[in-house]
């Protein structure tokens, strides 16, 4: 659409977050050309810390010079604002109500406890498998027998959780279980994700470069067995 | 038309559950409110929020929407005609919901540090609360609003609290007012308005009740 061909767009992310993931891929459903800046986490740029100041994270999308933070919330933006093309959101408020909730529980629950898998030992790190397992059955169930979250096609809630599919091998290998024994299903669904979607593969990282992220943090901060 | 085609599951002190009145009281919708005793949760509560088992809980056409920010969107999506709660500009309302984000993060855990801790970690809790609601404080600025001239979502967001300020002023001793004045400027500014000071219960009310449950769960 015209109004939209002098835009401009950086988005400030890190390339093994699945926060910035979702924008990456909400950006490429929409075909929308954009800047990317690699942060330095432990070196945050001038930038980011003038764009977030509040939390000093990315990703951050700044669109013709105004940044808008928090991945779900940029999703939302983006999809508003370019709303001729790949809607992401279902148009039914209740559907779109229960989409949010399912992003709002991987953000508040599966995050969370995935971080505890590859940061704690022992007990804990029982404790926190078996946490995982369960939110990730609580997915499957949610996915049912549609093909995505979103039914027939691929959207808002599909976007919110591909990108940890992408952290799996770390999960995996820090936890000791494998994901396809536990929740087959929903291996099966993002297998579908990265297969239908460019937007997608072009995206996730390869498991192993994110496994080997995970691996360096965990030698830094000690938690190697 | 009755008001059993909507449903809240609720409990009078939350500031999550004031955030769904105040909604419905702008866009004026007739509903049920459905008192909800949390040590001995109903089976409709479990049904309708199996995974969190938590209030509020809207239950409209025998559907349930969760999670009061998401409950107060759908609210604003489904009676579209009267008293829009979210800016029009995507921009602006992308605002909005970080603001209302950043209280959801900060401000309630930073709250309950207050009366749970005593000593110098009180102290520490105090300040942090402070610096949040600075923060907050320094968004609206000279508006009258958070996202300017009218009264939405993040200020729905955000009111609950100031019925819960003299519960935490009392127990904490300190004055938030002094700290915060156009914050408090603007909650009373919210007041003004039916549907908050409709909802909202009284502050003192609200603190006895506080100390009876502290002592009833031994918080």
């Amino acid at each position: 659409m015209a109004k939209h061909e002098s835009d401009e767009l950086i988005l400030l992310d890190f390339w093994a977050s699945m926060f910035g993931m979702r924008v990456r891929i909400a950006l490429a459903e929409k075909g929308i050309p954009y800047e990317y800046r690699e942060e330095d986490l432990k070196n945050k740029s001038q930038l980011l810390l003038e764009s977030n100041p509040v939390h000093k994270k990315i990703p951050v999308l700044i669109h013709n010079g105004k940044p808008v933070s928090e991945s779900s919330i940029i999703v939302e933006y983006i999809d508003e604002v370019w709303k001729d093309k790949a809607p992401l959101f279902p148009s039914d408020p209740y559907a779109k109500a229960h989409a949010r909730f399912w992003a709002d529980f991987i953000d508040k629950k599966l995050y969370q406890s995935g971080r505890n898998l590859y940061t704690t030992k022992g007990e804990e790190l029982e404790a926190a498998r078996k946490d995982f397992i369960s939110c990730l059955k609580l997915l499957e169930g949610e996915l049912g027998d549609k093909p995505y979250f979103g039914g027939e096609s691929f959207g808002y809630l599909d976007i919110s959780l591909i990108p940890f599919y992408s952290w799996f091998q770390a999960y995996e290998t820090c936890g000791n279980f494998i994901t396809e024994h536990e929740s087959p299903k929903l291996i099966a669904w993002a297998k579908r994700c990265i297969q239908n979607n460019e937007s997608v593969s072009n995206t996730l990282p390869d498991l192993e470069k994110v496994l080997a992220f995970v691996q360096r943090i965990r030698k830094r901060f000690g938690i190697d067995e | 038309m009755g008001g059993s085609e909507t449903v809240l599951l609720d409990f009078w002190p939350s500031m999550f559950g004031m955030r769904v009145r105040i909604a419905l009281a702008e866009k004026g919708v007739e509903y049920e409110y459905k008192e909800q005793d949390l040590a001995n949760k109903s089976s409709l509560l479990l049904e309708m929020n199996p995974i969190h088992k938590k209030i509020p809980v809207l239950i409209h056409n025998g559907k349930p929407v969760l999670e009061s920010g998401i409950i107060v969107q759908y609210i604003d999506e489904t009676w579209k005609d009267k008293s829009p709660l979210m800016p029009s500009d995507p921009y602006v309302r992308a605002q909005a919901r970080f603001w209302a984000d950043y209280v959801d993060k900060k401000v309630y855990d930073a709250s309950k540090k207050i009366w749970m801790l005593k000593g110098e970690e009180q102290e520490t809790a105090k300040k942090e609360f402070i610096e949040i609601l600075k923060v907050l404080e320094g968004q609206i600025g000279e508006k009258p609003y958070f996202m300017g001239e009218s009264f939405g979502y993040a200020d729905i967001a955000l009111v609950p609290f100031y019925c819960w300020f003299y519960t935490y002023e009392t127990l904490g001793n300190f004055s938030i007012e002094k700290e915060c004045p156009k914050l408090i400027a603007w909650a009373k500014r919210c007041m003004q308005k039916d549907s908050v000071s409709k909802t909202l219960p009284d502050s003192h009310k609200l603190y006895e009740a506080f100390l009876e449950m502290k002592k009833k769960f031994g918080l």
